[in-house]
């Protein structure tokens, strides 16, 4: 039972205490340059999601026969591997969401969550858990893309997932769909979620004061 | 002579119509992350240009006359960021031989510019668009000098924000991310410029 727990842990730890995008701001390029529609930014964190199980369990696997100096190396090389798969699954699937993603694809190798993970918890942890790590970063990641995703498409473009919610009268505000776009909505969220976290966290303070 | 103009005309649309950080989001990380002092940010510029030279060059030359006489150009994103890797640690080793003063300057940026999304995007960049050798290394020279443009722009920004009040939930992150925005739409006026 304190095993379920402790994976359940693991998993919620990446979604919202350590927020890959929102808390630990990793990952920065992927999340602008995909975000300007709903189902780019939920394409890109399935893909992301993927390689970041399958890599942390490898790398979680092969932790004890990898030399320390070479570690690197070897995480590249694995993390590669599975971007590679997702690549050409992608490719012969969903060439639409391919050519959507585009160059960002083969750039899933250089995400820092996806190093930054292997390193600080699959090279010290075993392959359940480094898993449930990868799941847990993955959906945080997913969770965030979609937010941000959705944002933009439903100003710059008045639709969610494609489906036009605010009208035909609606005039869309292009400028949060191009790049500069990007940046403002990512700044602004990401200062709204620090002022959520400070007002929670001194809620919680004032709570242990009175009980004190 | 159209041959020199086109080579101008390709270099003002890589620094500023199709701005690395401003247009394609490419090498955000770093620019976030070291755009604190505007000397830093020219040092990380600088290497960053250095290894993105090379690596347009290695990358053509793996991908042109290994990957696909012997049909295996699926395995591109591999070769590419092995050679990349490889050529950072290379780098890194020569400069502590030959130039030491560069080498301090540089010192803790290059082992993170294997890492940086900018150097594989430009190999992959190259190969999507299918460039010849000279245009390769160009658009990596240039693609690397909007980059450095870009953040010792950001560094002369943060510079001044680092004095300035802001609320506390905007401090850091957030403020840099709405100046970059505010940036990107300056930038976007150099767009039909080409």
């Amino acid at each position: 039972m304190s095993e379920k727990m402790k994976l359940g842990k693991v998993i919620s730890n990446g979604i919202v205490t350590e927020n890959p995008t929102f808390r630990l701001v990793l990952g920065t390029c992927p999340t602008l340059a995909v975000t300007t529609s709903a189902i780019n930014g939920l394409g890109m964190g399935a893909a992301a999601t993927f390689v970041l199980i399958c890599s942390n369990l490898v790398i979680s696997l092969l932790r004890n026969f990898i030399p320390d100096k070479v570690r690197i190396p070897a995480f590249i090389v694995v993390i590669c591997t599975f971007v590679t798969m997702v690549q050409l699954l992608m490719q012969a699937f969903i060439p639409s969401l391919y050519d959507a993603l585009g160059i960002f694809i083969p750039l899933i190798v250089v995400n820092c969550i996806i190093l930054a993970r292997a390193e600080a918890f699959a090279s010290k942890n075993g392959p359940v858990a480094s898993a449930c790590d990868g799941l847990g970063m993955g959906i945080g990641f997913t969770v965030a893309l979609v937010i941000l995703g959705s944002i933009r498409e439903l100003i710059g473009n008045g639709s969610i997932f494609g489906m036009n919610v605010l009208g035909a009268s609606y005039e869309p505000m292009l400028l949060i769909v191009l790049a500069s776009g990007g940046f403002l909505t990512y700044g602004l969220m990401l200062g709204l979620f620090n002022l959520i976290v400070k007002k929670s966290e001194d809620k919680k303070k004032r709570k242990e004061a009175e009980a004190a | 002579m159209t041959e020199n103009m086109n080579i101008l005309l390709f270099f003002v649309s890589c620094v500023l119509t199709n701005n690395f950080i401003f247009s394609r989001f490419l090498g955000c990380c770093p620019f976030l992350g070291v755009s604190n002092k505007v000397e830093t940010s020219l040092s990380m510029g600088l290497a960053v240009t250095f290894v993105m030279t090379i690596a347009s060059l290695f990358c053509y030359m793996i991908y042109n006359w290994l990957l696909v006489p012997l049909g295996i150009t699926f395995m591109s994103t591999i070769a590419f960021i092995l050679v990349i890797a490889a050529l950072v640690q290379f780098v890194e080793m020569f400069l502590k031989k030959s130039s030491p003063t560069l080498y301090s300057a540089l010192g803790i940026y290059l082992p993170l510019i294997t890492t940086n999304c900018a150097v594989l995007g430009v190999a992959t960049l190259n190969m999507n668009n299918g460039y010849n050798l000279l245009y390769s290394v160009l658009n990596g020279t240039f693609s690397a000098l909007g980059f450095t443009l870009a953040i010792v722009l950001m560094a002369g920004v943060r510079e001044r924000l680092e004095s300035s009040h802001i609320p506390a939930c905007m401090k850091g992150f957030p403020i840099t991310l709405v100046s970059a925005g505010l940036m990107a739409v300056a930038f976007m006026g150099f767009s039909g410029l080409v």
